[in-house]
């Protein structure tokens, strides 16, 4: 499978691209970095015919002797087409919607390569099979997200951007001490390789402090409860675009995915079932505070910050079921959030290109205006907030069965309250910015060109649609691989090395 | 900024020839000895600033420079993304020593070790390149100005 490195070289092969051709223009860049993302699209849509397969590619073509592998492994399997499908789509969408908004920003040419630099990062964080990659690719992705955020160098996005790297470096400053006891501790850094050294030297103490290494950094990532304090202010900070993928995939796929891999697929969590316990009160906090936090936000971006919190917590709250409904919940949640969530924020990105206001409080009325994003942005809406028979509905409605089925009874009413508060801030939403009466203010405003449109409607549709991945004929292909490469657990080492 | 006296040019004008050509050699020899692609650029990077230090920071502002700085950055990660993707054209796998498929060489001898001596050469240039437009950057410019 010779495509499997193309996910990484080319965003990363534009990236280096661009800052040359920049002399050229930003304009090329932009067209540059929309036909890279464009063509990683593609990619990832096509190599679903291969998500029952495991897949092992090594680098430089150094082959595992005697079944230890030497090289650089890249593997794909289930879960990784799944978050491979949700990087590029969302980055693509991402990236067409930034050629018209960034056209408020100065520099563009170097956005387009932190967006591109971004990509690479996220693509090789998830086909990674290598921890020390895995944790190269991540900083890639922290970094270019740091300079992201602060892409305005107003002085509110610059304390945000701060904030956020003080935060992520703690997060990865653990991972890489984690990552270094790990490599004293197995004297490898293939994840399947140790998966296997892990289980001949069993649960011995420095494991147990590795696993907590891990568990707090990658959630510090993932900005659940106790390590949540970065989001609210960087995620709203960015570019909407890039609000978009930050909150739409990036917590997604350096704090969840690199959680489940690690737990699920590394450690076994038959070994450390403490974790899902934690998974289980960590995600119910994030749940329940975040609903609560959003719904007395004014700042159309900083609730929907907020909302990523509440909604991360549904998702890792269905992972700590330990049940494969529980898994299965939690990717499909997952999946719907990266849609309707980037959409959220290209909404919110809208009305700031319109009328460069995030409060909502005096907003109003901007749906005879801009019946594209007002309508869209209903559809968000009530995707995220569970009606039926939309997206987020059915994924809610896996992830409470699975919680009463695995008897956390209490758990599952938690989350279905939560999911009424959801309903009501997404339509306070609705109520301030997009219905009542338009104010004077802003009476000339006008509808958002038209990449823009195309972008927010293509997600609206997923968002409204994407309960059709629990037909079985869909489900096969997408949602049921990923969820036995996670119920597999520990034949993950078996699959990537065979025997 | 200001330069240095005249004994301080004397002497580094002295000194930046043999640092630089030291430079090469360590990016040059980085497949058989200590240093390599890294060790290298920051050498060269160091004759750079060396002699911003001592002569003054007014030719090094001129657009034509900065530029060249970042240019050179981009352009060396540019070439080790191109022998990395050239593996995978020529030879089937990312990052395959496609030279070394052809002519091995010795080991221990300057001409060996295929596209590896070419991986530093790219480093070389790429981390000169980035750290002199670091130090432009946070040493030189002042605030507002832009590299």
């Amino acid at each position: 499978m010779n495509v499997l490195p193309l996910f990484v070289a080319i965003p990363l092969g534009a990236a280096f691209l661009t800052p040359i051709l920049s002399k050229a223009g930003n304009r090329i860049s932009a067209v540059l970095g929309l036909c890279a993302n464009g063509f990683i699209m593609g990619l990832s849509i096509w190599i679903i015919q291969y998500s029952k397969d495991t897949i092992v590619y090594f680098a430089g073509g150094w082959q595992p002797i005697a079944g230890i592998p030497i090289g650089i492994a890249m593997v794909m399997d289930g879960l990784t087409v799944v978050m491979l499908l949700i990087i590029n789509v969302v980055g693509f969408f991402a990236m067409l919607y930034s050629l018209n908004y960034m056209t408020r920003y100065t520099e563009t040419g170097k956005y387009y390569t932190l967006f591109l630099l971004m990509m690479g990062g996220l693509n090789g964080v998830v086909l990674s099979g290598d921890l020390f990659n895995l944790f190269v690719f991540l900083e890639i992705t922290a970094i270019a997200s740091y300079s992201l955020v602060a892409f305005g160098v107003e002085a509110e996005e610059l304390e945000a951007s701060f904030k956020y790297q003080v935060l992520g470096g703690t997060a990865s400053a653990m991972i890489l001490l984690g990552i270094a006891v790990f490599y004293q501790l197995t004297g490898t850094l293939n994840l399947a390789d140790a998966s296997r050294v892990i289980e001949g030297i069993g649960l011995n103490p420095a494991v147990i402090f590795v696993g907590i290494l891990f568990l707090v950094g990658f959630s510090l990532k993932a900005a659940l409860m106790p390590f949540h304090a970065w989001l609210p202010d960087a995620h709203p900070s960015a570019p909407a675009p890039i609000s978009a993928m930050l909150s739409g995939v990036v917590i997604k796929v350096l704090g969840v995915y690199t959680l489940i891999r690690m737990f699920f697929n590394i450690f076994g969590i038959g070994r450390m079932s403490f974790v899902l316990i934690v998974f289980l009160i960590l995600g119910t906090l994030s749940m329940v505070a975040g609903a609560f936090l959003a719904l007395s936000q004014k700042d159309f971006k900083r609730l929907l910050a907020y909302s990523s919190i509440s909604q991360i917590g549904y998702v890792i709250f269905a992972f700590g079921l330990g049940t494969p409904l529980g898994f299965l919940g939690g990717l499909f949640h997952l999946i719907n959030h990266a849609s309707f969530k980037s959409l959220l924020f290209l909404n919110s990105g809208a009305v700031v290109y319109r009328t460069d206001n995030r409060d909502m409080e005096k907003m109003g009325g901007f749906s005879q205006r801009m019946p594209v994003t007002g309508t869209t942005s209903l559809m968000g809406s009530l995707s995220i907030g569970g009606i039926p028979p939309l997206g987020g509905f059915w994924s809610k409605l896996v992830i409470v069965i699975a919680a009463v089925e695995s008897h956390h009874f209490i758990l599952a009413g938690i989350a279905v309250l939560t999911s009424i508060i959801t309903l009501a801030y997404y339509l306070k939403v609705q109520k301030m910015t997009f219905f009542g009466k338009l104010s004077d203010l802003y009476k000339g405003v006008k509808e958002v060109p038209v990449l823009m449109c195309v972008s927010m409607v293509t997600l609206a549709i997923l968002s409204l649609g994407l309960g059709v991945l629990l037909l079985p004929q869909l489900r096969n292909i997408i949602l049921d691989p990923a969820v036995n490469v996670i119920a597999g657990g520990l034949d993950y080492a078996k699959m990537v090395l065979g025997g | 900024m200001k330069g240095m006296t005249l004994i301080v040019k004397q002497i580094s004008q002295l000194m930046v020839p043999s640092i630089f050509l030291l430079g090469i050699y360590v990016i040059l020899h980085g497949h058989l000895t200590p240093g390599g692609g890294f060790a290298g650029g920051i050498l060269i990077a160091g004759c750079f600033v060396l002699l911003v230090l001592a002569y003054g920071s007014d030719e090094v502002k001129s657009e034509v420079r900065k530029w060249r700085a970042s240019f050179s950055e981009s352009l060396g990660i540019f070439m080790f993304w191109f022998l990395a993707v050239l593996g995978l054209v020529q030879g089937s796998y990312f990052f395959y020593n496609i030279i070394a498929k052809i002519n091995p060489g010795h080991p221990g001898q300057l001409f060996s070790a295929g596209i590896i001596p070419l991986c530093n050469m790219a480093i070389g240039i790429e981390v000169a390149g980035a750290l002199f437009a670091i130090f432009i950057t946070l040493a030189v410019l002042k605030a507002g100005e832009k590299l």
